[in-house]
């Protein structure tokens, strides 16, 4: 347990050193100058050569390096190129919506995900397993901002329930805050929820065939408890697996549902900053998610830990 | 069902079969099979894999796969509606309370994820046999016991057992309810030779104890002498013969036994190993008429029919040339 | 004895269509689908105008189906550069020794958090948006699934008896990966081509919605539905062409994948 522990540890952190290394790299040593990416094209030399003075852009790049991740290791993001402001406080602003967006969104996959591949499980030689198959594989074909747009046609400008776009925090009107909240979470949710279906229902279509289930029926249970008793903990860990690798597509759907929904999130801010060229700024919010991800993968294999007794080694 | 067919099922005996039949799609699997156990009776039911002695089993349980299906009559004692058919809510009333199983292979059959002693209460909890999870927890302590297995094995996961061990809790969970039969299904196949006789002496003191009825499911005919009372022999899907264990080990009837008995190494007299021509077919793909005319050294134009049965339903076999009566 | 495989027919079906639309395409149109009519600006669905016209007159269906060709274009080169590297790098780390396939497979699963639509970005924002940075971008963030397949596979081949063979004979082992293990994973590539080609439309609609994708005038299912919105009041039908001509392709690429599976391997599925 100790052991796994610090074995996970230790792949996180060299995880995390790879990956910004791997981003900084990115965006410092194959492209042209920053400093000219973000004047633009027209801009003078003396302009260039100023911003670059300003910025330390013509430091070796090893010191800019651990210059940037020293500052992002104290929760300095540094400063934009283009507007000059202070990046670390939007990007906690912002973070703060996309986590509210993402973590709504993942509760109703996992709403949608659990029931529907259950019976999808059970069922799937009846009629009425195959039609939510073929309901959840059309699901996994519509991108998240498509599901966006045929919402709003449908919830806002059909029926008028709901606002079709904006974002209100949910300290000013937690009212507004929910009712402009649930488009685009549904939006999120219900495509990957369709993706989810599909990995509970072989999770589960795997445990219908062990043998403890039988024993299970052996007992006197009968089936539907008996799924739910012995079955649900142990389909949930091939599920959890596919719980954390899908956060990574929850949060970049975030970034386009955004952008359908006018919401002044993570994704906003990082479409911004490519369109004015605010390279520093891309870089912070690339490794921002990216550090999400990781990190959520982490908390992940350390759930298995809980729900799989057979991991904890030693235990006994 | 009607009177008159309850009027043929002996109201003494824990178990009765009557003309089960196990089918998926278009193939046969199990056909017309007759099989009772009286109270206390230790039966085994021998033949290779693919005779369809687990199907029966299973049938007898409600636990067939899916896409396969049983008819026939199944009774038990003290249970007022027949077992094949019954809906749900009614058989798990009936499973785990009045009819226990162990199964072949103890490694996966318990839960990886809950604790021995919870998998334990929980058989009686379901049927409500014990007033409350204290008392239930109590008695799987002495369940366990009774196996042989130390009381802090209740806080153990099933990856922490051996196979011996874990084959002694899923005997205990079927016991735990007191049931007036015990079916086990090869329950030390898999395990090692040496813990073998341990879990077949626990199995037998286990259904003593409780009176309770068995029947044995196995390939192996050394484990049946030592547990049973009496045989029933099956062969593509069909009982071939019945009778008292020593009668039939000693004296058998029907063709196949005598071959079986042959090919193993119990009751030779000589020191060389007889082999039964040819190979089982594949399930549900056996001769019409006697099932094992197409390896039996005896057969004639005759065992195209399918043979009748010759003595009672608990001593009598199915052979149009069985071996002599007397034995010489 | 082998029942025709509906996801197979279903997938290969829809495919097929789209391919072929994206055929007739080159040859013949309604209109053209970049010519603007003022006139005709946000017309009905009518005879003249199958599908109506967008907001500069543009006939609808026809660049629903100029933009199947760059649905497929860009897939056909992200499944074509995923492929070119992740089936080496796959069976590179199934036959390396244990340290260097630890490294090839714990950078591969380091990749996977940057997903394709992430990169492409990324990629957007240093290079400019363009058709050929998308598929570039996409491609580059499909190799990592493609690595892990193939590996999978590969360490089975590497463990059957012809191999064993092979190498207790003294072949090399760049003989052995071209010999029997290529040979032998083609079916997981053909399967994992058709998922991430499905993966590649949407990454494409994705960033094209976005504006990172293929820049105007060359149509783009996802452009045109970032276009419609402004009208999703007066003419939703304009989101409801590329939206469906999106899904479905995404669906047959599914489908196709799922069928292609089914039939390598049978038992993966459940039908026993």
């Amino acid at each position: 347990m100790i052991i796994r522990l610090i074995e996970r540890t230790a792949v996180l952190l060299v995880s995390l050193v790879v990956s910004s290394v791997l981003v900084f790299a990115f965006m410092a040593v194959l492209p042209g100058d920053p400093a000219r990416v973000a004047l633009g094209v027209n801009a003078s030399d003396e302009a260039v050569a100023e911003l670059r003075r300003q910025f330390g852009l013509g430091r070796p790049l090893p010191t800019q390096y651990f210059d940037w991740l020293g500052g992002l290791l104290r929760g300095d993001f540094g400063t934009s190129y283009v507007s000059k402001a202070e990046i670390g406080p939007q990007v906690f602003d912002r973070f703060q919506v996309t986590l509210w967006l993402v973590l709504a969104g993942m509760v109703i996959a996992l709403v949608v995900a659990a029931p529907a591949g259950t019976v999808m499980a059970a069922r799937h030689r009846k009629v009425s397993g195959l039609a939510l198959s073929a309901i959840s594989q059309l699901g996994v074909a519509v991108p998240a901002f498509l599901a966006g747009i045929l919402l709003i046609m449908l919830f806002a400008v059909k029926l008028g329930w709901l606002p079709a776009n904006g974002w209100t925090p949910p300290a000013q009107d937690p009212g507004m805050f929910v009712r402009q909240l649930i488009l685009p979470a549904l939006s999120l949710g219900l495509v990957q929820g369709a993706v989810l279906t599909r990995y509970v229902r072989s999770a589960v279509l795997d445990v219908l065939r062990e043998d403890y289930l039988r024993t299970a029926r052996a007992k006197g249970l009968r089936p539907f408890p008996a799924l739910w008793r012995h079955g649900i903990r142990n389909a949930a860990v091939p599920v959890v697996t596919v719980l954390g690798l899908q956060l990574a597509t929850l949060l970049i759907g975030a970034v386009v549902v955004e952008r359908v929904f006018v919401i002044p999130g993570l994704g906003s801010l990082l479409l911004d900053g490519v369109s004015n060229r605010d390279l520093l700024l891309v870089q912070d919010v690339v490794m921002v998610l990216v550090v999400a991800v990781l990190v959520v993968n982490f908390l992940v294999d350390l759930l298995y830990v809980a729900l799989d007794p057979r991991l904890r080694v030693g235990s006994r | 069902m009607s009177v008159v067919a309850d009027v043929n099922v002996r109201t003494s005996d824990v178990l009765t079969v009557r003309g089960l039949t196990v089918t998926v799609r278009d193939k046969t699997l199990v056909s017309d099979v007759d099989l009772s156990v009286g109270p206390g009776e230790r039966v085994g039911l021998i033949g290779e894999s693919g005779s369809g002695k687990s199907l029966t089993a299973l049938s007898v349980l409600g636990l067939l796969p899916e896409d396969v299906t049983a008819s026939g009559s199944v009774r038990l004692t003290g249970v007022d509606h027949e077992l094949i058919g019954a809906d749900e809510r009614r058989m798990s009333r009936v499973r785990g309370r009045r009819l226990a199983m162990v199964f072949q292979e103890p490694m996966t059959a318990l839960n990886p994820t809950m604790r021995i002693g919870d998998q334990i209460a929980e058989a009686m909890l379901i049927h409500g046999t014990r007033p409350g999870r204290g008392a239930a927890r109590a008695a799987a302590v002495e369940l366990l016991e009774r196996v042989q297995l130390p009381p802090d094995t209740l806080r153990a996961y099933p990856h922490q057992l051996s196979g011996g061990q874990r084959q002694r809790v899923v005997l205990a969970l079927a016991l735990a309810n007191d049931p007036a039969l015990l079916i086990c299904d090869e329950p030390t196949t898999a395990l090692d030779v040496t813990v073998q006789a341990l879990v077949l002496d626990l199995i037998v003191k286990g259904v003593v104890a409780r009176a309770a009825a068995l029947l044995f499911i196995t390939h192996d005919l050394a484990v049946v002498a030592t547990v049973c009372e009496r045989v029933l022999v099956m062969y593509g899907g069909r009982v071939v013969e019945s009778g008292p264990v020593g009668e039939v080990f000693t004296r058998p009837r029907h063709r196949y036994t005598e071959g079986l008995l042959a090919a193993s190494d119990l009751e030779t007299t000589q020191r060389r190993l007889t082999t039964i021509p040819g190979n089982v077919p594949p399930a549900g793909q056996f001769p019409s008429g006697c099932v094992f005319r197409t390896r039996c050294r005896h057969a004639t134009e005759v065992c195209a029919t399918t043979p009748p049965w010759t003595g009672s339903e608990t001593t009598g076999f199915a052979c149009h040339h069985p071996a002599e009566a007397v034995d010489d | 004895m082998r029942r025709l495989n509906p996801s197979l027919v279903a997938g290969g079906l829809i495919v097929g269509l789209i391919v072929v639309m994206a055929l007739v395409s080159f040859v013949w149109t309604p209109y053209d689908a970049t010519l603007v009519d003022p006139v005709n600006r946000l017309a009905q669905p009518s005879w003249d105008h199958w599908f109506g016209t967008d907001k500069f007159g543009r006939d609808v269906l026809s660049q629903i189906m100029v933009g199947s060709r760059t649905t497929l274009f860009v897939g056909v080169v992200a499944v074509g550069v995923a492929a070119v590297i992740g089936v080496p790098l796959g069976i590179l780390a199934a036959m390396a020794r244990r340290w260097p396939a630890e490294i090839i497979m714990r950078t591969n699963d380091l990749l996977l958090a940057f997903p394709a639509l992430l990169l492409a970005i990324m990629f957007g924002a240093v290079f400019g948006a363009s058709t050929m940075t998308a598929m570039i971008a996409i491609g580059i963030a499909s190799v990592p699934s493609f690595a892990r397949v193939i590996r999978s596979g590969a360490l089975q081949v590497m463990r059957t008896e012809y191999v064993l063979a092979a190498r207790a004979a003294g072949r090399q082992p760049f003989p052995i990966a071209i010999r029997h293990v290529l040979p032998n994973v083609t079916s997981l590539i053909t399967v994992q081509a058709s998922v991430s080609f499905a993966i590649a439309v949407l990454a494409e609609a994705a960033l094209s919605f976005l504006g990172y994708g293929t820049p105007p005038p060359t149509p783009s299912w996802g452009r045109m539905l970032q276009e419609s919105q402004e009208f999703l009041f007066s003419a939703p039908r304009l989101a409801i062409f590329p939206g469906v001509a999106i899904a479905i392709a995404v669906l047959g690429f599914n489908l196709l994948g799922d069928g292609l599976r089914d039939r390598f391997d049978p038992k993966l599925e459940d039908r026993r």
